[in-house]
């Protein structure tokens, strides 16, 4: 630095030259004081979404860095929430980067007292499996009534809870393969 | 509101602050009521009695819009003779078997309207079920053509309002007072707002939530609602209506595009194995003759297109027989209890947690223990994934780890920021979040989970011969997948829902469907919303640039109309009942309805058209017939079927409650309730038995904290939610606490035939002892989020709550039951059965049989 | 009843640039208008996830719904909820009429004359060029001074870094004319920012319209320039007396004799300078 710059940055003469005799203001201000910027402006990207939580259906902007989620804020453009978010709205980012997520899959087996580790594609095997088996021993096709037959073409043995929280296409997919599997017990959180 | 939904709250405070009167009624005195203008504390579980005695109001003051009523409401028709009313029959309509507790309705038919689906099922079935809650989708049911009797002077006995007037008169302020603990005073003051404020010039919107469905008689609660605003002039007009306030980002959708067993996508029912034997049969249930229910083949032809594609022919009924027939109730607590006697051995939960969420949690989660395999897909460890290891049941004894047969898979889940997708708010509004980043690990969304099962299976079933695996291998599954995950795009599903004709031409709206098989569309109320290739649920046109309806923001189901019925916003003539109130309206010159929304209506259907007496479908809807999905065009004030528990809704108490029905002594609780039958579900006080001065002399009622969701799935693990209500808690009465010897901040065990729980206690003026039946009832509040995981843990409170359920939608009672407190924290281990026990013992309940756990080893 | 076209306070669109066009900051601020507030503690949250304030621990009060207590280094916002009992409806001996919760979000003041500001020795505090007052973090080194000095109890000390943390009114933010998260996400617009002198203009019309309305007791707390602290740029309308929220009826600037000891220090400067000096004069002599 040269001596005229460091005298110029000595507090006592910014307190002076920059009408702040007191030294209350900017003249006292470290540089990362002077050059600080919104946390959202090292975003990559802002991805436009909308509130996972109740069905206000509140806009949301997503900003990404490096591949993660950094901030999530209320989205000002929308109809619905004028940019505005609630506790839990507000919370987002904690929600889908908080320590208390999972990321690996976990099995327990029959009578067993702990979790084990299991691959996805293991899993999704196993599950494959456990869908044809159960399905297969617990085949409901006809019955007779009488003169008449009564139809059934569906499994008892398989039930499945939840959507209310998913996607519309999730729900489309998780209704169409389980009505192929004769599976009718779909029920989600709409009756509770 | 302001609780729950704090954003959307904004809104009414905006009303407010432009002059309008917020009225909140609740049990508590929450946020809400805070900034509302007033609030009217009721005795939870009764809520017909208020709603009824506002009917009443309205009735007796004369306060209804008069030609809102007799041209767009059914007050005008005349109901069979053979009708009668609870009026008539101390407490029960016409057509009710004591024996099996439930109706047959043919009685409550328009006159000379035989019904179709009753037609029907006479020919057809033994058991004479009606086309009610499983068999009907939501058109209700088909009339038969032609214009039912009517008479518009109003005088008929037998017409709808007359027999409004009889069912309602004995509502009186007075009765509200005695019921409900509503000072007369109060109840006054709300039905004047309501009547002052509803009119040409004004309108009254009622929003509503889980407080009025969770109830044996939730349907009804939501039915009095429907009949006060059909009154007032209050359906399909700026400023009114009435709102669910839904908890979950899209129920609405999941409700549309159901996973729910009764509904195919877009209310088409799921064929019964009783009532519909063919393909014809089938349609000729569901497609109305007259209104838009008219076009269900082409709705469901296209449906079985997008499933079965190539492989839905004509001549094969469009693979009709490929679908599996429910036979009943296959809901939640139904199938659960399935689990119990073997018939349920796979189970998969998807974003949901009933060990906490659903009511009586040691049910659920003794269920779980029944089962041979369970996957559970979410964030986090909810309690649900972990029963088997932590569940109160292995405190007690009840359940042992390593006795327990169930095969656990816990898959976490992707979230929204790391998926792409709609969710469909509480508006009908779908709205598109894109993904902002790929899910780590082995976190993957629903779309990957369902997808990639389904291709495994497809090719694992790839060569058998089964008949029943025809589905599996004619499913069309076909989706193009990218990235390193092999993710699904959720884009081609939504082209799919949406739909097009031949050549990929993507179908610009349901009108456009066709009943022979030409036309592919995953779910007929959604059509459109891909239209031209676009994907219309990610618009985003800023608010600032557009009209306050926000058509050009994501896309409003059916057909980007934000405003259901919106042809009444109008006069019969088409011009708007007001000024002020104008919203869609008839443009003579251009020949067609104009507006700040999309009508819903037939764009170019002139007010004065008279439909010719053999028109069908749409072409039946007369142009002063707002209400186009039913097939007379009118707003029902009078349900004459589609309602398992009457055509006019009845004040019935609680399951459980302190109280004897003050209108009819010989039916306390909905004489066709649902009830769960299970010896890990008894209940406090024998059906119509009231009991106040037993062991369980308390009302319990359930709600919600603005700071956490649900069963805490998405709350209760985040840092900056959990310390904000960071322990589980009652509210009590100062009252209560002095009867009870219950200290602020000590704790409470709150004790059911079901469970004893523990909760810190908050003693506060917000919980007011009522006044009601003669006697004092105090009500403990219970918030119920909490379980054993997470960052806040404690005892849930839907522990404490029964099985009986709404007959219509399966809907349990968690609103209102009754339950004892004591002061202290409960005791563990097996001293908390001792309690319970003595509880039951006192209450005069057989003993429960424990659930045995069958051992195989 | 007549129609209100002007947009209400709940829909307003104020403007929320810190920075005129030709780029000269502007005198920003917080007006929190507590007789809207629902109490959500949205601002609590908002706050957290924008300045990555961690989580304040788990404790149950049993204090209504307030569980945050207090502000403090780890909750920059908080909201308090007062429940009372008093008649301030018509009395009606079973309805609520006389029930009554205040909620209340507060926060840093960002007084005019703050004397966290006055005392702070390393220059660690300082005053925007928004008129709001700001500790640098890289700069403080926790002495401490600040806290005892602050008459509204704002300034606490982070144990585990040992330094001093508040509001900073989202400096950050507003350095790019963002809205500050806080009232961002407010839903019910109880929380506005913007230009200080027009928000004075809207609590103005706003406790006017609460007062002819019934609501005697609405008043407007540190919104007047002549009071102890000079007016803050984070104001409020309470619904009651500011001691039931918790608040100092009539705060003042712990160092407001700052000056008179300055001058009086001076003076005696100048008096030692003077003897010296005569003392030199007297030696040459």
């Amino acid at each position: 630095m040269k001596p005229a710059e460091f005298i110029r940055r000595w507090p006592l003469v910014r307190q002076l030259t920059e009408g702040d005799p007191l030294g209350l203001g900017k003249a006292v201000q470290s540089s990362r004081t002077q050059t600080l910027e919104p946390r959202t402006h090292s975003a990559d990207r802002v991805v436009s979404s909308v509130c996972p939580y109740c069905a206000v259906g509140c806009g949301q902007k997503v900003y990404v860095k490096d591949e993660q989620v950094i901030q999530v804020e209320g989205d000002p453009s929308s109809p619905v929430s004028r940019g505005r978010l609630c506790p839990k709205g507000a919370a987002t980012k904690n929600l889908v980067t908080g320590a208390s997520r999972e990321h690996a899959v976990k099995y327990r087996r029959p009578f067993a007292t702990e979790w084990e580790e299991l691959s996805l594609d293991r899993a999704m095997d196993m599950i494959a499996d456990r869908v044809i088996a159960t399905r297969a021993a617990t085949w409901q096709d006809t019955e007779e009534d009488g003169d008449q037959e009564k139809v059934y073409h569906r499994t008892l043995g398989i039930a499945s809870l939840g959507g209310a929280t998913l996607d519309n296409e999730e729900n489309y997919l998780i209704k169409k393969l389980l009505t192929a599997l004769g599976v009718v017990q779909v029920e989600n959180q709409a009756r509770i | 509101m302001a609780e729950c939904h704090p954003v959307g709250f904004q809104w009414v405070m905006e009303a407010k602050e432009r002059g309008a009167v917020i009225i909140h009624v609740d049990p508590r005195f929450t946020r809400t009521s805070a900034l509302a203008d007033i609030h009217v504390p009721l005795r939870p579980g009764s809520d017909i009695a208020f709603l009824g005695g506002v009917v009443n109001y309205i009735l007796e003051h004369e306060r209804w819009f008069k030609e809102y009523v007799v041209e767009y409401t059914n007050a005008a028709t005349l109901i069979n003779p053979e009708f009668r009313d609870t009026e008539d029959l101390d407490g029960v309509f016409s057509g009710f078997d004591a024996h099996k507790h439930s109706y047959d309705v043919a009685s409550w038919s328009y006159e000379g309207m035989e019904l179709m689906s009753a037609a029907e099922d006479r020919e057809g079935a033994a058991q004479a079920e009606h086309n009610t809650g499983e068999q009907a989708g939501s058109g209700g049911i088909a009339l038969k053509h032609g214009e039912p009797p009517q008479d518009r002077t109003l005088q008929d006995p037998r017409c709808v309002l007359q027999l409004l007037r009889k069912h309602y008169r004995r509502y009186s302020p007075e009765f509200v007072e005695e019921t409900c603990g509503v000072p007369k005073d109060l109840f006054l003051r709300v039905a004047q707002a309501l009547c002052d404020n509803s009119g040409r010039e004004r309108t009254s919107a009622f929003a509503y939530a889980v407080g009025w469905t969770q109830h044996t008689v939730g349907v009804q609660y939501i039915r009095t609602a429907a009949i006060i605003q059909s009154l007032l002039g209050n359906i399909g007009r700026p400023g009114g209506g009435i709102m669910a306030l839904r908890g979950h980002a899209s129920i609405q959708g999941s409700t549309d595009i159901p996973t729910l067993y009764n509904l195919l996508p877009g209310y088409l029912p799921m064929p019964h194995t009783e009532h519909y034997r063919g393909y014809q049969q089938y349609i000729e249930m569901n497609a109305a003759k007259t209104g838009f229910w008219g076009n269900a083949e082409a709705y469901f032809v296209s449906l079985m297109k997008a499933y079965w594609g190539e492989a839905a022919t004509r001549d094969n009924d469009w693979c009709f027989s490929h679908l599996p027939r429910i036979s009943g109730d296959h809901s939640a607590y139904t199938f659960t209890r399935g689990m119990f006697d073997g018939t349920v051995n796979g189970f998969f939960v998807l974003g949901e947690n009933p060990a906490v969420g659903s009511s009586n949690g040691r049910f659920n989660r003794e269920a779980l223990a029944k089962l041979d395999w369970m996957v559970v897909r979410d964030f986090v460890e909810i309690e649900t994934a972990s029963f088997w290891k932590n569940a109160p049941e292995i405190a007690t004894g009840e359940l042992q780890t390593d006795k327990i047969p169930t095969e656990v898979f816990f898959m976490p889940a992707a979230a929204h920021t790391e998926k792409n997708g709609s969710f469909t708010n509480t508006q009908r509004l779908l709205q598109w979040h894109h993904a902002a980043v790929e899910p780590k690990g082995d976190c993957r969304s629903e779309l990957w989970f369902m997808y990639h099962l389904g291709r495994i299976i497809k090719e694992k079933l790839r060569d058998s011969a089964e008949p029943r695996d025809q589905p599996i291998k004619d499913l069309t599954w076909s989706y193009p997948t990218d990235g390193d995950i092999a993710e699904p795009s959720a884009e081609a599903v939504l082209a799919e829902i949406s739909g097009w004709a031949p050549g990929r031409e993507y179908l610009k709206g349901y009108d456009t469907l066709k009943p022979d098989g030409s036309t592919v569309c995953g779910c007929w109320i959604y059509c459109g919303s891909y239209a031209d290739g676009i994907n219309q649920t990610a618009r985003r046109k800023p608010r600032q640039q557009q009209s306050y309806v926000g058509g050009e923001w994501g896309w409003a189901w059916p057909d980007n109309r934000h405003m259901l019925y919106n042809r009444a916003s109008a006069d019969p003539d088409g011009k708007p009942w007001s000024e002020r109130k104008r919203y869609v309206w008839w443009d003579e010159r251009k020949g067609q309805w104009t507006g700040e929304d999309r009508p819903d209506f037939i764009i170019g259907r002139a007010p004065y058209y008279k439909p010719p007496q053999d028109a069908r479908a749409q072409d039946a809807i007369g142009g002063a017939e707002p209400f186009i999905m039913q097939a007379d065009g009118k707003a029902w004030l009078f349900v004459p079927d589609g309602i398992r528990d009457g055509p006019l809704p009845t004040h019935y108490e609680p399951r459980e409650t302190p109280l004897a029905n003050a209108l009819y002594p010989a039916h306390v609780s909905n004489p066709v309730l649902q009830v769960i039958e299970h010896a890990l579900d008894p209940f406090n006080h024998p059906r119509d038995k009231p009991a106040h001065d037993g062991a369980f002399p308390f009302v319990a009622t359930t709600y919600r904290l603005t700071e956490h969701h649900t069963a805490g799935g998405m709350s209760r693990f985040v840092e900056y939610l959990s310390e904000l209500q960071p322990e589980f808690f009652c509210e009590v009465s100062p009252e209560l606490a002095a009867l009870r010897g219950l200290t602020h901040k000590g704790w409470a065990t709150i004790v059911s035939a079901r469970a004893a729980i523990e909760a810190r206690v908050m003693v506060t003026d917000r919980m007011r002892p009522l006044r009601a039946g003669g006697r004092t009832i105090h009500t403990v509040g219970l918030p119920y989020h909490w379980g054993q995981n997470g960052l806040s843990t404690g005892d849930s409170a839907n522990d404490l709550f029964h099985l009986a359920l709404d007959p219509n939608v399966h809907i349990q009672e968690s609103k209102a039951a009754t339950c004892d407190i004591r002061p202290g924290r409960r005791p563990r281990g097996p001293g908390l059965l001792a309690l319970l026990e003595e509880y039951r013992h006192r209450a005069g309940i057989e003993p429960a049989v424990p659930a045995e756990v069958e051992v195989e080893t | 009843m007549t129609t209100v076209t002007i947009p209400t306070i709940i829909s307003h669109d104020i403007d929320t640039r810190s920075h005129d066009a030709d780029g000269t900051p502007r005198q920003m601020g917080f007006f929190t208008d507590t007789s809207i507030c629902i109490g959500c503690k949205a601002c609590e949250v908002a706050c957290k996830e924008s300045n990555q304030v961690p989580d304040d621990g788990l404790h149950w009060t049993g204090e209504s719904y307030d569980n945050t207590s207090a502000i403090g280094c780890n909750s920059w916002r908080h909201v308090a909820f007062i429940e009372q009992t008093k008649p301030v409806q018509v009395p009606d001996e079973q309805g609520s009429g006389a029930l009554r919760w205040l909620m209340a979000s507060d926060v840093c003041k960002h007084c005019s004359n703050a004397a966290c500001l006055d005392v702070c020795p390393t220059g660690a505090l300082t005053r925007t060029e928004f008129g709001t007052v700001v500790v640098q973090e890289d700069v403080c080194n926790g002495c401490g001074y600040c806290v005892p000095a602050c008459p509204f109890g704002v300034l606490d000390k982070r144990e585990e870094d040992g330094r001093v943390w508040k509001c900073t009114l989202c400096y950050d933010r507003l350095k790019d004319d963002m809205e500050p998260a806080c009232a961002q996400a407010c839903p019910t617009k109880s929380i506005q920012f913007g230009e200080l002198k027009q928000l004075r203009v809207i609590a103005d019309e706003r406790v006017r319209r609460l007062q002819s309305r019934g609501e005697e007791q609405a008043q407007l707390y540190l919104s007047d320039s002549t009071d102890g602290v000079g007016g803050g740029h984070a104001f409020f309308l309470l619904l009651d007396r500011p001691e039931v929220f918790g608040l100092p009826p009539d705060p003042v600037v712990t160092t407001r004799g700052l000056k008179t000891i300055w001058t009086s220090a001076g003076g005696a400067a100048l008096t030692a300078v003077a003897a010296v000096a005569l003392a030199y004069l007297r030696g040459r002599a």
